[in-house]
């Protein structure tokens, strides 16, 4: 059975003078789901998660959360959400407590326990006390999603909470995603440029390109379709021709660009085709696993960053 | 009852936000240090002042008792902080809503499920609280501490020739003035919340908030016939009502429109900044 679809967004569109933010996006997350939302820089990810907390006004299409229309009936669909936009930012001459008290009144007010509770949680108890503005990025990070945990919502939308930690504090954060979502049973909405990290901790996923959907559904079975090849580069060249020859079982096809093999193969097979390449005195310097989609992300986060 | 509650917790945030921050204490402090100082400085300096001030009409006047007393002392204080305490007020009023959109907070504020409009609200009365504050105290420093270093009697007026205002009919007149400056000093704090709204720096809605008292009193007190049409319209013509609770008679007519026309701006102002409030996209 097909599980509750608690947000979803129908031809969502945001034009800001004559350039469309974004345009037709129909997004649908389940009960339960750690749902990858994945663009590059620009591709208007921020601007989509602004319209699904009410940060700005949709100037087509609409949103839901849990059955309840955003704009009709903010405050319901709002009543399950916590979330993060961007750098979480707070009132920096205020105590992380102090924050938290405010913020938990805004949702209907929370004890000093849940506070704490939730403080613990993302490894900042013992230091509620302080001030903000003492606070290193990573703190503030992780406070950020002490305050989208605050009133225990059933929907969490973390607008890419790793974006400027160091490898331990990202860690610690997918760790603290997947810990949210397996034994909280959240749903998590995590949108983020990086495929590896969606990759790792989410179920489903949508990838944004300029505005609109380029494609959404499971991750595994999104990353399994298509071609899949391995790009072998080695020394010399005519053994590693000799070895593909004689190896025609292991791979469906392959071609030779930039002075590597790209062979369309079962990455399970990898091994043997490595076996029978240096058995054949091949240096083998890598054997790179690719896939299609994550070509294809690549390609369109490549173009970005050259524009 | 929910609503109510839920307002007044929103009050509540907003209360704590402005009087934990120290900027809010930057007028407290200003006039903490400048009424005592002038004060004292008057004190020393004895009739000195009040001899200056009647020159040309004291031959006519013959003076008995302390005329130059706390009375006299507090309305001539009153008379020259009234410029200075717009850009006090504006400070707080204006970093209301523009406070937000610098510090990135409107993301942590506008995301919960409580109306804008509530937000705004709680917001607007916090502002007019501080104001009410503000000129309270204001007014108990320098009425209190001027009668306190220089003591009561007769009240001397100096507007447009002498008037002397018996001792026993200045107190209540001192109030009035209060309330009618706290009603200008909130259409000011309005003006500034307006700004407030649709600027995204600390420092614009003071510019702003300035920029229109300037023109608008240069507009008020510059004698020239192309404005006098307009001149009775302008907040910055009704704001100086206050000084008019030293007449007498006292002109209640003309304090109910002053009021009235500042309650229009304030209404106006308010109202403007609500809708730009609730459209706003949040971009910070």
């Amino acid at each position: 059975m097909a599980s509750e679809v608690i947000l979803f967004t129908r031809n969502l569109g945001k034009r800001y003078k004559d350039r469309w933010a974004v345009r037709n996006l129909n997004l649908e997350v389940h009960r339960g789901d750690i749902f990858g939302f994945l663009g590059p820089n620009g591709a208007g990810k921020s601007t989509t998660i602004r319209m699904l907390l009410s940060l700005i006004k949709p100037t087509e299409g609409g949103v839901e959360l849990f059955g309840h229309n955003l704009k009709t009936r903010r405050a319901y669909a709002l009543m399950s959400v916590g979330g993060i936009v961007e750098k979480p930012d707070f009132y920096s001459y205020l105590t992380a407590t102090r924050n938290l008290d405010l913020v938990g009144a805004l949702s209907g007010g929370v004890q000093k326990k849940r506070i704490d509770e939730v403080l613990d949680l993302v490894g900042l108890s013992g230091r509620g006390g302080d001030k903000v503005k003492t606070y290193s990025h990573g703190m503030k990070q992780r406070l950020g999603i002490a305050q989208a945990l605050l009133s225990d919502p059933e929907l969490i939308i973390l607008d890419e909470p790793t974006s400027g930690l160091d490898p331990q504090g990202m860690k610690e954060v997918r760790g603290l995603v997947l810990h949210l979502a397996k034994d909280q049973k959240k749903t998590i909405f995590l949108s983020s440029h990086l495929l590896n990290e969606i990759e790792i901790v989410a179920n489903r996923m949508a990838i944004i390109n300029k505005g609109e959907l380029v494609v959404q559904g499971d991750v595994n079975k999104l990353l399994d379709e298509g071609e899949r090849y391995v790009v072998v580069r080695g020394e010399p060249k005519p053994k590693i021709k000799a070895v593909l020859r004689n190896t025609k079982k292991l791979y469906a096809g392959y071609t030779e660009r930039d002075g590597a093999f790209e062979v369309k193969m079962d990455f399970k097979d990898v091994h043997l085709l490595n076996k029978a390449l240096v058995g054949a005195g091949v240096h083998v310097h890598a054997l790179v696993p690719r896939r299609s989609l994550e070509d294809f992300f690549l390609s369109i986060t490549e173009n970005e960053s050259r524009q | 009852m929910k609503s109510a509650m839920e307002f007044l917790r929103l009050l509540r945030i907003e209360i704590i936000k402005t009087f934990l921050k120290k900027r809010t204490y930057l007028g407290f402090l200003i006039i903490l240090l400048i009424v005592p100082l002038v004060e004292i400085a008057l004190k020393l300096e004895g009739g000195r002042f009040l001899r200056m001030a009647m020159r040309g009409v004291a031959q006519d006047f013959i003076l008995l008792g302390n005329v130059f007393n706390g009375w006299f002392v507090s309305h001539q204080i009153m008379n020259s902080l009234w410029i200075q305490i717009p850009i006090l007020i504006s400070f707080v009023a204006g970093d209301q809503l523009a406070g937000e959109a610098t510090g990135g907070t409107y993301r942590l504020l506008l995301i919960r499920p409580v109306s804008r409009t509530k937000i705004f609200l709680a917001k607007y009365f916090t502002t007019v609280l501080y104001v009410l504050l503000f000129v309270t105290f204001l007014g108990v420093l320098s009425v209190g501490l001027a009668l306190l270093l220089l003591g009561s009697g007769d009240m001397i007026v100096l507007q447009q020739g002498i008037l002397v205002l018996a001792e026993s009919d200045v107190a209540w007149r001192f109030v009035m003035a209060y309330i009618l400056a706290a009603w200008s000093m909130i259409t000011v704090a309005s003006i500034g919340f307006l700004f407030s709204s649709f600027v995204e720096n600390a420092i614009g809605p003071i510019v702003g908030t300035m920029g229109v008292i300037i023109v608008l009193t240069i507009i008020t007190v510059i004698p020239v016939e192309t404005f006098s049409g307009i001149r009775g319209y302008l907040f910055t013509y009704h704001m100086a009502a206050w000084q008019k609770m030293f007449a007498d008679p006292v002109p209640w007519n003309d304090i109910r429109m002053s009021v009235l026309n500042l309650a229009g701006y304030i209404v106006g102002a308010v109202a403007a900044a609500w809708v730009i409030f609730v459209r706003k996209d949040v971009l910070t």
